[in-house]
C-alpha cells in the first residue's frame, strides 16, 4: 500500500471539517456484503422497524386512509406502539373514519396525545366531539395537510404506509396483489416528507416492482403484513352508488347546471367527488356529452366507477387520480394508460408549483349544512358532533372555475340549507351554485352564470327562498347546544383557521 | 275518546316515526326518543300533543320513536294510532287537519 490516502494525503492540510477516504465501505457498512446491500431494508417485524426507525415519545406518525373503512393499517400500527410503550405521540393519517373507533383506548392511555386528519367519523368522532381529547384536533384539507406539512408545523418522523405490493428494496405501488386501492395519493405525500418511512407490505414481490408509485430512494424499511386493508369498504360511506330517485333527480339538475353553465366546451375538465348525488351526475354527463359532441381533457379526483366508464368510451381524455373509490377505478389504473396517479400535492396543495385543481373548470361537491352565505359545512352534523372530513372540499372550491354544490334541501327532518352554518369548512365565496331537489341557487357573486341558467330554463332562485322553503317543510331548528370548549379547529388550506368546533353539551 | 287497548303505528325507517300507544289512567304521558330531538324535540311533543288533544285524548301513554319525521307524517300516525287503540271513532277527520 504505497499509494495510501495517508500518503496521496501526506502534504495536504485538510480544510476544517472535512476528513480523509477511510475505505469504501467506512461511512456505508451496508455495502459490506452481497445480503446486506440488498436486504438491509427488509425488516424481520414491525417491532423491529419500529425499533430501527428510531420513534421516540412525543413524536408524530403519519399513514394514509386510502383503503377508507376497510383500513387495517392504522389500529394495527397504534396497537403495536401501545403495546412496545410509546407515549404521547401525535397522530397525522390523511384521515380517520368509523373503522379507527380502537383509537379511543390508545387516546385515553395517553398513547396519543395530538391528531391531525382530514375527518372522522363514528365512535371515535363521537367522543372527541364530546371531550375526550385534552388538545383539540386539527382538521385540514386534503392539499391543506401537505401545505402543514412542508411549512414545517407538521413534521412527520414516521411513516407507515401500507403498499398491497413491494419489493426488498422499497418500490410499492398499491394496484398489484391482493388488497388493490388503487392511487396512493396521499402516501406518496409522506413517502416524500417523512424522516423515516416504513412500508406495511402484503407481499413482496420481486425487484424491481413496478410501478413505483412510492420510491426506493424514499423507503428506510419494508415489513411484510398478512393485510393492509379490504378494498371491499373503500366505497363504504361517503363514496356511494345511488338509486335513490331524489338523488337521481339532483344529480340530472347538477348535470344540466354543468351543460348550461358556460363552460361546458370542447376540452373542458371536471371533477364530480363523491356522495349520492355528486357519483350520479356524472351518469347524467355523458348523454350531453355525447349530443354536443364534445369530450373533457381530464378527470380529476377522488375517481369513481363512472368517471372510468366515461373515459373508457373515449369521453374523458385523462384521469388524474389521487384516490380511488372504488374497485373500478383501482383497476382503471391499472390497465388504461392514460390513468394516472399523482400525490395529494399535486392534486390540491396552495403552495405546491402546480395544482392540478387549479385547472379544474367545475366540481360537484357535496354538504351537510350550506348557510345563506353559501359557507359549507362537511364536518359536524346538525347534532355538533364531526361525521365527515374536510377533503378536497375547500381545495377544489378554491380552485375550480365553477364549484357546485349539491344536496337534498332536506334530510329527514334536517334542512341542508341553514341560516349559519353549525361550522364552516369551506367559504361560500368559493361556491358558484347549490343544487337541490327543490331548486338552484346562484352566488350572487356569480351573475353570469345565473343568467345562463335562467335562460337554459332552469329553476333558480334565491337561496333564502331555498331555506324558506325547507324551513316550512321542517320548522325552524333550535341552536344546538355546545359548550365553550374548543374540541377541533378548522384549518383552511393557507394553514389559517377558519373555524372551531366546540364541545357538545350533554 | 278513550284508549282501551294499546295499538301501533309507523315505521322506523328514516324520515318515518313509530308511535305506540296504551290506556293509562290519570292523565296524558308522552315518552319521546328523536334522532333529531335536540334540533326538533319541543317541536315534536308539542305536535303529538295538539293531535291528541283534538282526538279528545287526555288520558295513554304515548311513546313515540322518531326517525326524523316531518309535522304532517306525526299527526298522521298519531292519527292513526289512536283509531287502532279505540273502540269507537268519534272525531271528524275534516276538523283534524
Amino acid at each position: 500500500m504505497t499509494h495510501s490516502t495517508e500518503a496521496r494525503l501526506a502534504d495536504v492540510s485538510l480544510p476544517a471539517g472535512l476528513e480523509a477516504f477511510s475505505g469504501v465501505t467506512a461511512r456505508a457498512p451496508h455495502l459490506a456484503t452481497q445480503t446486506q446491500k440488498h436486504g438491509r431494508k427488509l425488516a424481520a417485524s414491525l417491532e423491529d422497524a419500529i425499533r430501527a426507525s428510531g420513534l421516540k415519545n412525543g413524536m408524530t406518525i403519519s399513514f394514509h386512509h386510502a383503503f377508507r373503512e376497510g383500513d387495517k393499517t392504522i389500529n394495527f400500527v397504534v396497537d403495536k406502539l401501545a403495546a412496545m410503550g410509546f407515549r404521547d405521540l401525535t397522530l397525522a393519517p390523511s384521515s380517520l373514519l368509523s373503522c379507527n373507533f380502537p383509537l379511543i383506548e390508545h387516546i385515553k392511555s395517553g398513547v396519543i396525545r395530538r391528531i391531525y386528519t382530514s375527518g372522522m367519523r363514528g365512535k371515535l368522532a363521537d367522543a372527541i366531539s364530546h371531550g375526550l381529547m385534552e388538545t383539540p384536533i386539527n382538521v385540514h384539507s386534503h392539499g391543506g395537510r401537505v401545505h402543514l406539512i412542508d411549512r414545517g408545523e407538521l413534521t412527520l418522523d414516521v411513516a407507515f404506509l401500507g403498499v398491497s405490493t413491494a419489493d426488498v428494496f422499497g418500490n410499492a405501488n398499491a394496484i398489484s396483489g391482493r388488497s388493490r386501492c388503487g392511487s396512493l395519493g396521499y402516501a406518496m405525500v409522506d413517502a416524500a416528507r417523512a424522516g423515516k418511512v416504513i412500508l406495511l407490505a402484503e407481499e413482496i414481490v420481486p425487484f424491481p416492482n413496478a410501478p413505483a408509485s412510492i420510491r426506493q430512494d424514499q423507503v428506510d424499511f419494508v415489513v411484510k403484513v398478512d393485510q393492509i386493508g379490504d378494498p371491499s369498504k373503500i366505497s363504504v360511506g361517503a363514496a356511494r352508488m345511488t338509486s335513490n330517485p331524489r338523488e337521481l333527480l339532483i344529480a340530472r339538475l347538477a348535470a344540466e347546471v354543468m351543460e348550461h353553465a358556460g363552460l361546458f366546451e370542447e376540452g373542458f375538465s371536471l371533477q364530480t367527488g363523491t356522495g349520492g348525488s355528486a357519483t350520479a351526475t356524472t351518469r347524467f354527463l355523458e348523454d350531453r356529452m355525447v349530443k354536443k359532441g364534445i369530450k373533457a381533457a381530464f378527470a380529476l379526483g377522488g375517481i369513481t366507477g363512472p368517471i372510468v366508464d366515461l373515459h373508457q368510451k373515449g369521453l374523458i381524455g385523462r384521469i388524474i387520480d389521487t384516490q380511488s373509490f372504488d374497485a373500478v377505478a383501482a383497476e382503471s389504473l391499472r390497465v388504461n394508460p392514460e390513468h394516472w396517479e399523482i400525490s395529494t400535492n399535486t392534486y390540491a396543495n396552495l403552495t405546491s408549483k402546480g395544482a392540478y385543481c387549479d385547472r379544474v373548470d367545475m366540481v360537484i361537491l357535496s354538504a351537510l349544512e350550506i348557510d345563506l352565505d353559501f359557507n359549507v359545512n362537511v364536518i359536524t352534523g346538525s347534532d355538533g358532533v364531526m361525521r365527515g372530513a374536510s377533503g378536497g372540499h375547500s381545495d377544489v372550491a378554491a380552485g375550480a372555475a365553477l364549484a357546485i354544490v349539491v344536496g337534498p334541501l332536506i334530510r329527514s327532518r334536517i334542512p341542508t340549507v341553514v341560516e349559519k352554518c353549525t361550522t364552516v369548512v369551506t367559504p361560500g365565496e368559493t361556491i358558484g351554485v347549490l343544487v337541490t331537489d327543490h331548486g338552484i341557487a346562484v352566488n350572487p357573486n356569480r351573475p353570469e352564470v345565473a343568467e345562463r341558467l335562467k335562460a337554459a330554463g332552469l329553476p333558480v332562485m334565491t337561496i333564502e327562498e331555498l331555506y324558506a322553503r325547507a324551513i316550512s317543510l321542517t320548522g325552524k331548528p333550535q341552536p344546538i347546544e355546545f359548550l365553550d370548549r374548543v374540541v377541533g379547529l378548522i384549518r383552511y388550506r393557507d394553514g389559517t383557521v377558519i373555524d372551531a368546533v366546540r364541545q357538545v353539551k350533554g | 275518546m278513550k284508549i282501551v287497548r294499546e295499538a301501533l303505528a309507523g315505521t322506523l325507517e328514516s324520515s318515518d316515526l313509530m308511535v305506540r300507544i296504551a290506556p293509562r289512567e290519570e292523565g296524558l304521558e308522552v315518552v319521546l326518543q328523536s334522532e333529531v330531538i335536540h334540533q326538533f324535540g319541543t317541536q315534536i311533543e308539542a305536535v303529538v300533543r295538539e293531535t291528541l288533544a283534538k282526538l279528545a285524548i287526555v288520558d295513554g301513554l304515548v311513546v313515540i320513536e322518531d326517525k326524523g319525521a316531518l309535522d304532517c307524517v306525526i299527526r298522521a300516525r298519531v292519527q292513526t294510532a289512536v283509531q287502532r287503540a279505540v273502540d269507537e271513532w268519534t272525531a271528524e277527520w275534516s276538523a283534524l287537519s
